[in-house]
């Protein structure tokens, strides 16, 4: 039975310092065919200094239909945010 | 879902995109939005891959080492950009397996340029210039598409290929320059290319048919007639600065427009290369099958190597 080389994501680290981005995805047999992979397809002018792959299927995504219930329940706190609290004109850093 | 929930998820929807917010692939989206990018994105991305064919055919006899290494580095990205999309492609539930059965029964299109032959070295100079001057007229304004992977594929491609056309340009400056017979070479190839890239633009405005909906979605962002006007008066100096000559007798500089105006385009010309009669049509395709029924065995022995270590590592874990 003919098998399709699986997905892989592709994250990679511009420079050390930052962290590593997602940058697409590519197939190939394995993990270590997949780094191959991507260093030629998403690294041919010095994009990365590290690499990370993952099988697609290996990633758990959030619904956007759940949207709603995961993300609208931040946006009534403002008193996470700094501005929300009043402070003397005289303190001028805090 | 009742028809009227559809309409309403609909609106909402051309309401995010008129926003100019992104869509990503788990979002919701109209069957119509998502046909539409699988079509317009695959036959992009088969553009990329065939496209390498036309310029391939030149790599082993480049004049020099720094012309080889450059054409070699032009066609690598080529195949990286085909890449790209055809991962961005997949992310709305196509498989690359169904992509490429696309390609190769011939149900889906790519650009009728790579139907034309290349015969000398300048034609790596004409491609280069034109085709890709062409081409990334078309791409920029793709970079803010309302589909998020097609997007940010664009972005990274026209990052990487605004170095194709200024290789083929300094190849075009350098015939020009040289001796009667290399300044021949170079006009022969503008003669050849021209018309044929300025097809490329696709069908006039009054004859395309998914205009106005990929205006709303922007998958365009300028109608073909546009983009072709933008090309030509951009590239008309061009050969005017290397003494070469647009093969356009009609082509005049319209004060009042402040544009170029030109000669009738070949539309004849134009659909039989799309329906397949062009002068390459079969080759390219043969190429193309043939490269992947020859990597098949590859492909299947990748395959069971990787199957194989990994159920070995399984049998030392335990």
């Amino acid at each position: 039975m003919k098998k399709n080389w699986p997905l892989w994501e592709v994250f990679v680290r511009s420079k050390n310092g930052l962290e590593h981005r997602h940058f697409g995805s590519l197939h190939a047999a394995d993990a270590d065919m997949a780094l191959e992979n991507a260093r030629d397809v998403y690294t041919r002018r010095n994009e990365g200094v590290s690499i990370w792959v993952v099988e697609s299927k290996n990633i758990t995504a959030s619904n956007p239909e759940n949207n709603g219930e995961l993300f609208e329940p931040a946006q009534d706190k403002i008193y996470r945010h700094p501005t929300f609290y009043d402070l003397p004109d005289e303190v001028k850093h805090m | 879902m009742s028809e009227e929930q559809i309409k309403n998820l609909e609106a909402q929807f051309e309401a995010r995109i008129a926003r100019d917010e992104k869509i990503e692939p788990k979002d919701w989206m109209p069957e119509k939005y998502r046909k539409t990018h699988i079509r317009q994105m695959s036959q992009h991305a088969h553009s990329e891959i065939v496209g390498m064919l036309p310029e391939g055919n030149w790599i082993t006899r480049a004049p020099s080492l720094r012309r080889k290494v450059a054409l070699l580095a032009k066609v690598q990205d080529e195949a990286g950009h085909g890449l790209y999309l055809y991962s961005a492609c997949e992310t709305l539930g196509i498989s690359r397996d169904e992509l490429y059965e696309q390609l190769h029964s011939g149900k889906a299109k790519y650009s009728s340029i790579f139907n034309y032959p290349t015969v000398t070295w300048a034609d790596m100079g004409a491609i280069g210039w034109l085709v890709d001057g062409a081409a990334i007229i078309n791409q920029v304004p793709l970079c803010s598409t309302s589909y998020g992977p097609y997007a940010r594929a664009m972005i990274r491609v026209c990052k990487e290929e605004s170095f194709h056309q200024r290789q083929g340009y300094e190849i075009m400056i350098k015939l020009a320059n040289g001796t009667p017979e290399q300044k021949e070479m170079a006009q022969d190839a503008l003669n050849r290319w021209w018309w044929p890239s300025l097809m490329m633009l696709g069908p006039t405005d009054a004859e395309s048919v998914h205009t106005e909906q990929s205006m709303k979605w922007k998958l365009k962002r300028k109608s073909n007639d546009d983009l072709r006007q933008q090309f030509i008066d951009q590239t008309v100096p061009q050969a005017d600065l290397i003494g070469l000559t647009i093969p356009d007798p009609d082509l005049k500089w319209n004060e009042e427009r402040q544009s170029y105006d030109f000669g009738p385009i070949n539309w004849d010309e134009f659909w039989q290369v799309v329906k397949g009669h062009g002068p390459c049509n079969k080759e390219r395709m043969n190429a193309r099958v043939g490269a992947w029924e020859r990597g098949a065995w590859v492909r299947e022995a990748a395959m069971a190597h990787a199957e194989k270590k990994a159920s070995k590592n399984q049998e030392k874990a335990m």
